[in-house]
């Protein structure tokens, strides 16, 4: 620990640090631009000059180990002098649009310029113009605005792995582009925009929306895949207009992926906003009342083995608890919220949470991945396991499609073949997972979600307990969720009660006409044709495939309209604020849970939010405990379900998720979105009505 | 100004392959560089490609991604620092008159001026019949006998518009006019033969 002084203060600093970092620790704020504390470091643009003592001129804070002895003085007139000059070099090419710039008022060289900028230029010559480039649909270039930090670049080549940004030419005609006029292919671009420290790169749909003193910020968690990512809603009024990361070390560190952060203008499109009933066939407006009632009607003396529910995958944990707990009032064992069947074991949570946790992939030394894509099905997780790979000597393999993951990745085998060859310990692989000191695997949905995904886990099982992936202090079996509102649904227990049909006893019971009441919480990834003659029900936000089918429509909130908690793929339970007021007649989802209650004439026990939550956490203590991850015991698991630990299908794992970009209501209503799958997932060819 | 190499106004190649001879050098510099470290190679391999096509094209810096298995847009961020490699067809003869210094005060900008008008082309311009590219370079490290332009791999110096527009007329009629100073003088011994060390010391050879 080499001790320093910095401005007089005495400090004794880690060692391996850099001056800039000493200098944060010794509460001294330094101005940088391209220095950023999760990319390597630059270098370039001299932002953080600082004296030293001994040294003959200014050094770069940054780029400066800390040493023994070292003085450091960040506040004199050399420093000053030195900035000013930097500040002044900077804005020589910087255009002054700041009044028509989307960075206005959070732009690092605005408020710098602030503190080291002189009010007048003394640069009389043309200013250097540079064309704009094509990032795609999400991110706007004006590439004029750019001081070449170089954090793009870096961001891109180093966090998203996707190696396409570059800077050519040199000098003055230095430019940032992808390499020859490509898009920026990644499920974690809308960062950029975050790292650009100027108004270079801004974020494409907000463009000309709002400016960031006009915005309400709303701290809220990130629904569209099962990392909970921490994020921030900026809303105006009754919209929310973009949506930016939290800082969550545990979770997603500073960053999030491209679909919660741009499928927000789907929140105004398609939206349930009244409640329909359907009279003679057709979807008819109604209101509470009468919606409420036409249930009311329809379950009345109903036998509880004939009702079923389903939650989807968005869905909060409060309002799955009202519900579980209307189905339990009602005398109905069948609920369930794995719509795709994933075959995980309710009764042992080690089963279905990602044990070894996100930060905890930072450890490991070999993973294998059992039927995933964890760059379309977790943008998050699989930018870890690349930040783990930086770092060396981390082994990944696969077994399943190949897919750019963004690392080397051996791929193994394509089906359960494969897996069951390490069950046995024959696969070479499974003597590197044997030989490492934290190995893991991650098994996805491609592989749970198919009839045979009950043998599937139990040999994943095998696999963990033969390979030695459960140690003291380390758990190396992980499932892979996708859906934000799964875990929850699985901690609440809303699953099958003793006797009660599963997702697929639900559905072959639907069929067969065994079951006339089927009551949809947000559930749209079923296909319709399913239900048969029953009686559906759909509480949701959207207008999708569920409130289509649907006997009775009731409008719901967005996970941004509703204080709710949402359990991560880890197990983590994290508080989401309310951001905006649901449309319409819409309401909260528990609370129309309450009142349909009312009307069964089997009221719950509670009338506000408070009051539900403390059932709910006598329930499960977990909820409570907010971003705290409760270690899973390793248990028996692997043998349930109607088809029990039967015998695997040869048939190829494949990732759930042909489209990144449209996985649920939300985006599958935005155009953002649309735009995305266009541009990155299946191009059309422009046809002569394209502008 | 936006980057040169992004505004094309010529048509780029669909495919490039190092010739045999050139693929072996290739491989030659591959082998410099440890495991894991090809990337190292990725200057020469560009002179290389240079060398062989007169210019560098971006299949061929694609090829050369690939073979240093390297991002392309590494190898582009390379090839557009260095003012040395063309990033678009140059003539038959590529002439490069030096600016630097002792050139400019013994008169490259008549070179420059000269070649402009005689070939009709501005700086970084080609000929129409094809056969040439002038651009002015930095030194080339001949300022003894200075000004000079160098043309593909040969000097020729000492020279003055008219000289140098010999050069280029001789190159234009496809014959190799005379290599190296363009006055009388060997390499860069003084003009008209030497002017010291001529006499025999005392007792020398004795």
């Amino acid at each position: 620990m080499p001790k320093m002084t910095i401005d007089g203060i005495e400090i004794e600093v880690p060692a391996g640090i850099n001056v800039l970092q000493a200098c944060e620790l010794a509460g001294k704020e330094i101005p940088r631009f391209c220095y950023h504390e999760r990319l390597s470091v630059a270098g370039n643009c001299r932002m953080c000059l600082v004296e030293q003592e001994k040294a003959p001129k200014p050094i770069a804070s940054c780029a400066m180990p800390v040493a023994e002895g070292m003085v450091i003085k960040t506040d004199t007139p050399l420093v000053r002098k030195a900035r000013n000059g930097v500040m002044e070099f900077l804005l020589i090419n910087h255009p002054l649009d700041c009044p028509i710039c989307d960075q206005g008022g959070e732009c690092d060289l605005q408020d710098q310029a602030m503190a080291y900028g002189r009010g007048f230029s003394r640069y009389a010559e043309e200013k250097r113009a540079v064309t704009d480039k094509e990032f795609g649909p999400l991110v706007k270039t004006v590439m004029t605005r750019c001081i070449q930090c170089t954090r793009c670049i870096r961001f891109a080549t180093e966090i998203a792995g996707t190696e396409t940004l570059g800077g050519v030419s040199r000098g003055e005609h230095l430019e940032i582009t992808t390499y020859v006029e490509k898009t920026l292919d990644s499920e974690l671009s809308g960062n950029l925009i975050d790292v650009c420290p100027v108004g270079a790169l801004t974020s494409k749909p907000y463009a000309f929306t709002a400016r960031p003193w006009e915005l309400v910020k709303t701290d809220s968690i990130d629904v569209a895949d099962a990392t909970g990512t921490n994020i921030r809603l900026d809303t105006r009024g009754r919209e929310v207009l973009r949506v930016l990361p939290r800082l969550n070390e545990d979770v997603n560190e500073e960053w999030m992926a491209d679909k919660g952060r741009f499928n927000v203008d789907g929140l105004m499109r398609q939206r349930l906003d009244r409640p329909y009933v359907r009279v003679d066939g057709k979807l008819k407006p109604a209101t509470w009342t009468e919606a409420l009632d036409a249930i009311a009607a329809k379950l009345k003396g109903l036998d509880g083995k004939k009702i079923a529910a389903i939650a989807g995958d968005l869905c909060d944990a409060e309002s799955m608890f009202a519900l579980k707990e209307v189905m339990t009032s009602l005398g109905s064992g069948n609920l369930d919220c794995r719509q795709d069947g994933a075959a995980v074991d309710p009764k042992v949570r080690a089963s279905y949470l990602f044990n070894t946790t996100i930060a905890g992939i930072e450890k490991a030394d070999a993973i294998l991945l059992i039927g995933t894509n964890p760059r379309w099905e977790a943008p998050i997780v699989n930018a870890r396991i690349r930040k783990r790979y930086l770092k060396g000597g981390l082994k990944v393999a696969a077994i399943g499609p190949k897919y750019d993951l963004t690392y080397p990745v051996d791929v193994l085998g394509a089906g359960a073949d494969t897996l069951g060859q390490f069950a046995n310990g024959s696969h070479a692989f499974a003597q590197v997972l044997k030989d490492a000191k934290a190995p893991m695997l991650i098994v996805g949905m491609g592989a749970l979600a198919r009839p045979d995904g009950a043998a599937i886990l139990a040999q994943a099982k095998a696999v963990a307990d033969a390979c030695g992936l459960i140690k003291e202090g380390w758990n190396g079996f992980n499932v892979l969720q996708t859906a934000a509102g799964r875990v929850a649904g699985l901690e609440l227990g809303f699953v099958p009660k003793q006797g009660g049909r599963d997702i697929a006893g639900i559905l072959d019971g639907t069929r067969k006409g065994e079951i006339e009441f089927v009551y949809l919480l947000g559930a749209d990834e079923i296909d319709p044709s399913h239900f048969g003659k029953a009686f559906v029900v759909y509480q949701g936000h959207h207008g999708d495939r569920g409130a289509h089918r649907a006997d009775v429509v009731l409008p719901g909130a967005a996970y941004t309209e509703k204080d709710g908690t949402y359990m991560n793929l880890e197990g983590r339970a994290q508080l989401a604020m309310l951001a905006i007021f649901p449309p319409g007649e819409a309401k909260e989802d528990w609370a129309i849970l309450r009142a349909l209650s009312e009307k069964l004439g089997k009221p719950l026990g509670y009338d506000t939010l408070d009051q539900l939550r403390t059932k709910l956490y006598q329930a499960n203590k977990r909820f409570q405990r907010l971003n705290a991850v409760e270690p899973a015991f390793w248990e028996d698991f692997g043998h349930m379900g109607s088809m029990g630990a039967g015998s695997t299908d040869a048939k190829p794992f494949a990732s759930p998720i042909a489209n990144y970009y449209m996985t649920d209501p939300i985006s599958r209503a935005s155009a953002t979105m649309a735009e995305c799958t266009e541009a990155f997932v299946s191009p059309k060819k422009k046809t002569g009505t394209h502008g | 100004m936006s980057a040169a190499a992004t505004n094309d106004d010529f048509v780029q190649p669909t495919s490039f392959a190092f010739s045999e001879a050139n693929l072996a050098e290739a491989k030659k510099h591959i082998a410099k560089y440890p495991k894991g470290r090809q990337a190292s190679a990725v200057m020469p391999l560009l002179w290389l490609a240079q060398y062989q096509e007169g210019w560098v094209s971006r299949v061929a810096m694609d090829v050369i991604a690939e073979m240093l298995e390297m991002a392309p847009i590494r190898v582009y961020e390379v090839a557009t620092f260095y003012t040395m490699y063309n990033l678009k067809p140059v003539g038959k003869h590529l002439v490069q008159i030096c600016r630097t210094t002792p050139c400019w005060l013994r008169g490259s900008d008549g070179l420059t001026e000269m070649c402009k008008k005689k070939l009709g082309v501005d700086l970084h311009g080609t000929s129409a019949d094809g056969k040439f590219t002038i651009m002015e370079v930095e030194c080339l490290g001949a300022c003894v006998n200075a000004p000079m332009v160098q043309i593909n791999d040969d000097f020729y110096e000492d020279l003055t518009p008219e000289t140098l527009a010999k050069v280029l007329d001789e190159l234009a009629a496809g014959r190799q006019p005379k290599i190296g100073p363009q006055v009388d003088r060997l390499n860069s011994a003084p003009e008209g033969g030497m002017t010291t060390l001529k006499d025999v010391a005392k007792g020398a050879g004795q």
